[in-house]
């Protein structure tokens, strides 16, 4: 029996290994942020039978660098109005919690080092998915603040509306993953991966098919895309509530955006449909894990490309009105199986 | 404690990091040449009329009134679902009347029509 | 170690809290409130009582945080508020005055190292704060949480009353 690493048994060897996961994680966690927005430009240009991105390298390959070198040139505009303290912080309040979230999703078993078990997840809280959520709520702030502090009309109604819209799927995703808990008897997403990695038929999915897909629309409306992409619709709000940011600071708002799409896709994948778990075998558990992830992004993607954008009453409705009273409808009906199953 | 906290305040130091020092370098590489009309609020090229911080519609706040009372109902839950199978029944019928009882005030908030976004 | 990170919590949120009385913009204070709330819930982490950090952080600074901010940003109170309130400064300095010494006496009086009870530091490790909460709160304090839903019931009420007078 191996010891699992501690700072009490091994502070040196903790801490490099966190600092090389950490290092890992977010490498590859930026690395999917840049591409992303290269294969959503691709994916939706072909099926829209565009190209996309053709010129910067092979099939437009460098597109996402020359994005990100152009921006770092581009004039740093503050408006002359702005609340200039809430109007640099809006931009790093939005990112933040969207990269912090992504340190308790667990991406693979354990490994032996040194005589040591390590745990492939930057940290294993036993309240994993009430810090998510908790970090979930802190991005709120980051848009209400950049369209406050913009003091243009455009930024504050799109804040505002992308405040109230958030919140309010906040509610109806925090109701829906109650029923996950209700089958796995803890928060810990390490923990909740084991209990599926039996086989395929123990993911959660087949258990909670109705959880599982009120989750996927909640977040799609937490991470404000397509068809819930009214704080950004610029048929009416130009760009929403970053219209005054430019250069690295709308940069920010963009990498956030799609880093919460990998964190939404990756907590998915976690709670119902078994994490790094199958259907490879263990050693692949990345694999299983990005797979996944990339499917779950891929399929925000598509939508994207489908569906148009709801009204923004409708768009209200349906989460008070249609979400919250499935989700807890699914609760009662989760209850009432399992207490009659004891 | 520390062992599962230290990660996630170093993952904090490495975001804030990353995000001020990206704000920071662009600030000295990029270019500067401001004008009046630049750093003037957009407005789809027409002088800017007013100012953007009026009232706002009451709407907005009804949602974050009830959004706290929810938000801290689904708090009750969470305790609850991780002990769920453990209560059995008994836990079945008291989150049952709880739930019951906000169920009334959902259903009180929907006739009043304080969800109709008109 | 953990001393000295205490004492750094500590000072944050000593700052921001002085901030959000010190603040010009209501804005700004409210954002100091969030910090001080955040440290909050950093003290309730090393206080073993992860649960309650995230409680701290998800209805504090995520959902009535969120209101003050609307109120703040969407009233648009104007100038009058900018006005520097210096009425009633005396009865403050007095009021705040006897916190202080109340607080100071029951720091001194009360035992504040170490937690005594049946939840211990190794209860809390190997069953997990969430649990040892639900174990109790669904148990032995029934009532109370069945009162809290009749509370939370009237909150609800009266949010609608509140704000929709018209109906």
């Amino acid at each position: 029996m191996t010891e699992m690493l501690s700072m009490s048994n091994n502070a040196p060897l903790f801490v490099g290994m966190m600092l090389l996961k950490l290092a890992v994680v977010f490498g590859v966690t930026m690395g999917i942020v840049a591409y992303a927005t290269w294969v959503e430009r691709k994916v939706i240009g072909h099926m829209q039978t565009r190209l996309g991105p053709m010129r910067t390298g092979w099939h437009g390959l460098l597109q996402p660098i020359a994005d990100g070198l152009k921006l770092f040139f581009k004039e740093d505009i503050i408006p002359t109005q702005a609340s200039k303290v809430p109007f640099l912080l809006a931009p790093m309040m939005i990112l933040i919690p969207a990269l912090i979230t992504i340190a308790v999703v667990p991406f693979g078993p354990d490994v032996t080092v040194k005589g040591f078990l390590v745990p492939l997840q930057i940290t294993d809280l036993n309240i994993g998915v009430l810090y998510i959520l908790a970090m979930a709520g802190l991005g709120v702030y980051g848009i209400v603040l950049a369209g406050w502090s913009s003091n243009s009309k455009y930024a504050l109604l799109g804040g505002v509306r992308a405040s109230a819209q958030m919140i309010s799927y906040e509610l109806a995703a925090g109701i829906t993953i109650i029923a996950v808990f209700m089958l796995s008897e803890t928060l810990s997403l390490r923990e909740i991966v084991a209990l599926q990695s039996g086989s395929v038929i123990d993911w959660y999915v087949f258990k909670q098919p109705l959880a599982f897909g009120l989750f996927l629309i909640t977040g799609l409306a937490e991470i404000n895309r397509t068809p819930f992409d009214m704080p950004e619709a610029e048929s009416e709000l130009v760009s929403g509530f970053c219209t005054e940011y430019s250069s690295m600071k709308y940069a920010l708002f963009f990498m956030a955006e799609y880093a919460n799409m990998i964190v939404i896709a990756a907590i998915a994948a976690t709670l119902f449909l078994g994490g790094w778990s199958g259907p490879l075998p263990e050693s692949l558990g990345v694999v299983n894990l990005l797979g996944k992830v990339f499917a779950i992004m891929f399929f925000f993607i598509w939508l994207r490309a489908t569906l148009p954008r709801v009204r923004y009453d409708q768009l209200m409705q349906l989460g008070w009105k249609v979400l919250i009273p499935l989700a807890l409808a699914n609760l009662a009906v989760t209850g009432l199986v399992v207490v009659l199953q004891q | 404690m520390l062992d599962s906290y230290l990660p996630i305040i170093t993952l904090i130091v490495v975001a804030l990091g990353f995000a001020t020092g990206s704000i920071i370098f662009s600030r000295l590489v990029g270019q500067k040449k401001p004008s009046e009309v630049k750093l003037a609020p957009y407005e789809c090229g027409m002088p800017p009329v007013g100012s953007a911080r009026e009232r706002f519609s009451v709407k907005f706040y009804i949602i974050a009134m009830l959004f706290i009372v929810f938000d801290i109902e689904v708090v009750f839950m969470y305790p609850w679902a991780v002990m769920f199978k453990r209560l059995g029944m008994f836990g079945f019928v008291e989150m049952g009347v709880f739930i019951l009882i906000l169920l009334v005030g959902y259903v009180y908030v929907w006739k009043k029509g304080a969800l109709e976004w008109e | 170690m953990e001393t000295i990170f205490f004492y750094l919590v500590a000072l944050v949120a000593v700052v921001s809290g002085f901030l959000v009385v010190r603040c010009q913009s209501p804005v700004n204070s409210a954002l100091a409130l969030v910090n001080t709330f955040f440290c909050l819930a950093v003290f309730y982490v090393m206080l073993y009582a992860p649960f309650m950090a995230a409680i701290q952080v998800i209805v504090y600074a995520g959902a009535i945080m969120v209101l003050i901010l609307f109120v703040i940003m969407l009233l648009n109170l104007g100038t009058e508020a900018r006005k520097r309130y210096t009425h009633g400064v005396v009865w403050a300095a007095i009021a705040s005055l006897l916190v202080l010494v109340n607080v100071v006496f029951f720091i001194k009086r009360g035992r504040v190292t170490g937690a005594e009870g049946d939840i211990t530091d190794y209860l809390i490790k190997t069953e997990g704060h969430t649990e040892l909460i639900g174990k109790a709160l669904y148990t032995e304090f029934l009532l109370p949480f069945e009162i809290a839903s009749i509370l939370l019931l009237v909150a609800i009420v009266g949010a609608v009353i509140l704000a929709k007078k018209d109906v």
